[in-house]
């Protein structure tokens, strides 16, 4: 019962929020509304019993990225009247896209002969006094099975950060 | 317990909403910010499924993947500050040097 | 058979002449004068030694055993082929053959040829070539030997050809003469148009008779060695040919051309007063007593093929007939003396074919050997009177030479009676002979009595013309330009001696016949009666057989007064009144002049092929220059031209064009691609989710089935 409210509620937040970022003409105004988003994202990893994803999120998403985005914004901010077009020419198109993609998915579960929610993909009731510890979990997985792809996910967070120092450089 | 096919709609929804931003934003920093949406409905759906078989490899996947967004978002906004110091401009429709 | 060392050395009779010749034009002017004379002369008396010696072995044998042959080596020997008695070996050998015929040949040859030459030391003494001229002169020995001693018909024809050369390079001696040069060309090419009729012969009898050899007999084995005489007795044995078969006839006219041309017989006689152009003692050694007598020499030859082709005989006969008598008639009105003798040889040698063509074989050899005698004297007395008149030939610039050389003089009248036919000297047998055996196969009225007559006029012809030549060389005023008549000197021994020997045998080289005279046999055609008696057959052969007496008296009273008109009408008409003979030359101007003019023969001929020749070659000319040249030549530059052009155009639309085509079509596909190319990365992420959708319908069934397959 908490769940379904949990996740409605963040579900709603999420979506709402998500759609008020890509249609806002200030691009403060997106970037605020994406942080919504993602705080709601988080939301639902809580909900979903990801507590370490849950912090991470917030600390990483939110509090990095999104400054960053913030202080980029701030830097090329124009003073060219906000009231300038807001969408590209090809936004007929992306809408017969998206209309295909949501059609393709819906044929593809109505084929089933399933709605969505009843049948076999449902979340097998695993008790939440018997699920591990998420962090503990979390770390034995990715200091054993997954320790490449953590070293090298640090090797491109170097690399990353390299480039991104010589490409913003003053020349 | 949530059905599982409410996380994929939901991931779905914002993965479409993301979609379309990058498609139809002209203002390249927001087209950024869409692409992070991207991003972000595939961690959920990552996170759903792993809750669903108990496994924890979709939450390291989902982690990798914020970390590889924050590299990513970092490279492309340094690209962004330097195109502007060259063209002055962030508008998609305007970028298009490289054009036949 | 007969043996002996001369005999076994026959070969050495061709040989000799043939060194000194090659010593001659190896060696030219390195040897002295006097070398010369007596290496050439020498070589000439050696020859003539060797075939003494080799006759008087021959006569030491049986009268039916008198042939000898030998053989040097195989010389052609290409295999078996077809012929009309079945398939033979043919060989062709080098080899030599004495026999009575051959031997009579051989003595007049080195013996005439010898005095000759002997002759040639005093007249060509001070001539530039005297080393080339006995050069040529020893060569032409070496070729009439080969000649008249050759045992086939093959090795016969290599001396006549190289007599033919001879006569060439002698006749033109004086080469940087024009006039001689184009003599000797002349002479050869009239010469050459028999040898192709000779030719002819030849391969008709090799095809006939599967050999060219003369007879098989005086050899070692001759049942191996087949020669023509006895396969001729065997195919009439075998009925495969009979008298009178066509290619009997074939093979006699063709041998017969080629006879035309070497002794100049009508109508190929034309080179023969042309080749007075030579030196006087080649006239006399050539043009009198030997080449031009290889013609008669080689009918008589094959006189067995002859005698079975009567139409042949006929025809050589009215030839013989008929050039004598035309000869002598354009003897009378020739002013050269050497001319005067010319046309008499060609005259005479017609006498020797209506010998021969009336089945006389003997009597043409007869005569053949008394008018060497005779004729020889008369052109080295010629020469001898050129010589002393320091080159005057015009028997209009000559006259009362009798006494001034006594020594020149006196031979000659003795040759001008023996070519008349008056007893008892040479001529008068042999003509004798020739007319009674006209006379005698005569049926009344016939053709022969025709012969007879004609050769009866020719003789009082004779008779009349030659001493025309004498009168006015000799005898009467004096008509020679006086600055000539200062330098008259005497002839030299060397040119005297052989003068006197031949006035010798000019007297006694016919009393062989003498016996006739009283009904005996005739020695020198006993002598010659194997050879020349032919194959055994019911055929009409030559009677040697008695005739008569009455009528030999009266037809030999005949000839003699046949001659005295002639000797008396010259008298008359060049020396009782000089002037006599202008007046009747003006008389019957129109007879004189075409009697002047040799019956324009030579005109007739140039107009009808020399003409007729050049014609061709200038067409020929033509199509060379405009057909050839311009079709040919040109046009294949027009055709390349044509062609590189229509290359040109391929090469530019359709090679090009292609290259172009496929440089278009890419640049045409490259157009539209290029527009996606727009700059704005909106379009190209649109693009990505486009792809991203039809991906999805694409493989959408598969999703059904795996998300089916999820637990």
């Amino acid at each position: 019962m908490l769940d379904s409210v949990l996740f409605y509620f963040f579900a709603g937040i999420a979506i709402v929020c998500a759609a008020m970022m890509v249609t806002r003409r200030n691009p403060i105004h997106s970037a605020v509304f994406l942080i919504t988003t993602l705080l709601a994202t988080a939301g639902i990893f809580l909900q979903l019993r990801a507590e370490f994803l849950f912090g991470v999120q917030i600390i990483l998403y939110v509090g990095g990225i999104m400054v960053l985005f913030i202080f980029v914004i701030m830097l090329v901010r124009l003073d060219a009247p906000l009231q300038e077009l807001r969408f590209t020419f090809q936004r007929w198109v992306t809408a017969f896209v998206a209309l295909a993609l949501v059609l393709e998915v819906a044929v593809t579960f109505l084929l089933l002969r399933r709605l969505p929610g009843q049948g076999s993909l449902v979340l097998r009731a695993v008790p939440a006094d018997r699920l591990p510890p998420n962090s503990e979990a979390l770390a034995q997985s990715l200091f054993s099975s997954y320790l490449l792809p953590f070293e090298i996910v640090s090797v491109l967070l170097l690399v990353a950060m390299v480039g991104a120092v010589v490409m913003a450089k003053k020349r | 317990m949530m059905p599982a096919g409410h996380y994929l709609f939901l991931s779905l929804a914002l993965f479409l909403i993301g979609a379309i931003g990058v498609v139809t934003r002209r203002n390249v920093i927001i087209v950024l910010m869409c692409i992070e949406l991207i991003l972000n409905a595939v961690n959920i759906n990552l996170v759903a499924f792993s809750r669903l078989y108990g496994d924890v490899a979709g939450q390291a996947f989902a982690l990798f993947i914020i970390a590889d967004a924050a590299a990513e978002a970092a490279v492309g906004l340094g690209i962004i500050i330097a195109f502007f110091r060259n063209q002055e401009t962030v508008f998609a429709d305007e970028m298009d040097i490289l054009k036949w | 058979m007969p043996t002996g060392y001369f005999l076994e050395h026959l070969w050495l009779i061709p040989l000799f002449p043939l060194i000194s010749a090659a010593m001659m034009f190896f060696f030219r002017r390195l040897i002295p004068k006097a070398a010369v004379s007596f290496l050439c002369v020498g070589s000439v008396a050696l020859s003539f030694l060797y075939a003494a010696g080799a006759v008087l072995e021959l006569l030491a044998a049986a009268p039916q055993e008198r042939v000898y042959q030998q053989i040097l080596f195989e010389w052609i020997t290409p295999g078996a082929f077809a012929t009309t008695g079945g398939l033979t070996q043919f060989v062709a050998d080098w080899g030599y053959l004495l026999d009575p015929l051959s031997s009579v040949m051989v003595l007049i040859v080195t013996g005439v040829g010898l005095l000759i030459h002997i002759y040639s030391v005093g007249y060509m003494h001070a001539d530039d070539g005297y080393y080339r001229y006995f050069g040529y002169l020893n060569l032409f020995m070496f070729a009439m030997l080969t000649l008249v001693l050759a045992n086939n018909l093959l090795l016969l024809f290599v001396g006549w050809e190289g007599v033919g050369l001879c006569s060439y390079l002698l006749i033109g001696f004086y080469f940087k003469k024009e006039s001689a040069a184009n003599a000797g060309k002349k002479a050869f090419l009239v010469n050459r148009i028999g040898d192709a009729g000779f030719l002819l012969g030849i391969f008709l009898i090799a095809t006939t008779f599967g050999t060219v050899r003369f007879t098989s007999r005086g050899l070692g084995d001759p049942v191996a060695f087949s020669g023509i005489l006895q396969t001729l007795g065997a195919l009439i044995d075998q009925h495969r040919l009979a008298y009178g078969a066509p290619v009997l006839t074939a093979i006699a006219l063709l041998l017969f051309a080629g006879a035309t041309g070497k002794s100049a017989q009508f109508p190929l006689y034309v080179w023969l007063p042309d080749a007075m152009e030579g030196p006087t003692p080649v006239s006399a050694l050539i043009h009198a007593a030997t080449m031009v007598t290889a013609g008669v020499y080689m009918v008589a030859r094959m006189s067995a093929i002859y005698q079975m082709a009567p139409v042949a005989m006929d025809v050589v006969a009215i030839s013989g007939a008929l050039t004598a008598v035309i000869a002598a008639s354009m003897a009378m009105v020739q002013t050269d003396i050497k001319k005067v003798l010319a046309y008499s040889t060609i005259s005479q040698l017609g006498y020797m074919f209506l010998a021969l063509g009336v089945g006389a074989f003997a009597a043409g050899i007869f005569h053949l050997m008394t008018h060497a005698f005779f004729k020889a004297l008369l052109f080295l007395g010629a020469g001898a009177v050129i010589h002393a008149l320091s080159g005057e030939q015009d028997l209009r610039k000559m006259g009362g030479l009798y006494n001034t050389i006594p020594r020149v003089s006196r031979p000659f009248m003795v040759a001008t009676f023996a070519i008349a036919g008056f007893p008892p000297l040479a001529g008068f047998f042999s003509k004798d002979e020739i007319l009674s055996h006209a006379f005698n196969r005569s049926q009344m009225l016939d053709r022969y009595l025709l012969l007879w007559i004609v050769g009866w006029i020719t003789a009082g012809l004779t008779a009349f013309y030659m001493f025309r030549l004498f009168f006015l060389a000799f005898r009467g005023r004096s008509r020679i330009s006086t600055h000539v008549e200062e330098h008259i000197h005497q002839p030299p021994l060397t040119m005297t001696l052989p003068l006197t020997v031949l006035m010798l045998l000019s007297i006694i080289g016919g009393w062989f016949a003498l016996p006739v005279l009283w009904g005996e046999k005739n020695y020198f055609a006993e002598f010659l009666a194997p050879t020349l008696g032919g194959v055994e057959a019911d055929t009409g052969t030559v009677q040697l057989g008695q005739h008569p007496l009455l009528k030999e008296y009266l037809l030999m009273t005949a000839s003699v007064a046949m001659a005295s008109l002639g000797l008396w009408l010259a008298y008359k008409l060049f020396l009782k009144n000089p002037k006599l003979h202008t007046q009747i030359a003006e008389a019957w101007p129109r007879l004189h002049r075409v009697l002047t003019h040799k019956y324009y023969v030579d005109e007739i001929y140039e107009a009808l092929f020399v003409n007729r020749l050049k014609d061709l070659s200038t067409a020929l000319g033509f199509l060379d220059a405009k057909v050839i040249d311009g079709v040919a030549v040109d046009g294949t530059a027009t055709l390349t031209r044509v062609f590189s052009r229509m290359s040109m155009w391929w090469d530019k639309w359709i090679v090009d064009g292609l290259v172009n085509l496929l440089a278009k079509i890419t640049s045409g596909f490259s157009v539209p691609v290029r527009m996606l190319q727009t700059g704005m990365f909106s379009m190209y992420a649109t693009l990505i989710l486009l792809g991203l959708v039809i991906l999805l319908g694409y493989y959408g069934h598969h999703m059904q089935s795996w998300v089916r397959n999820l637990r």
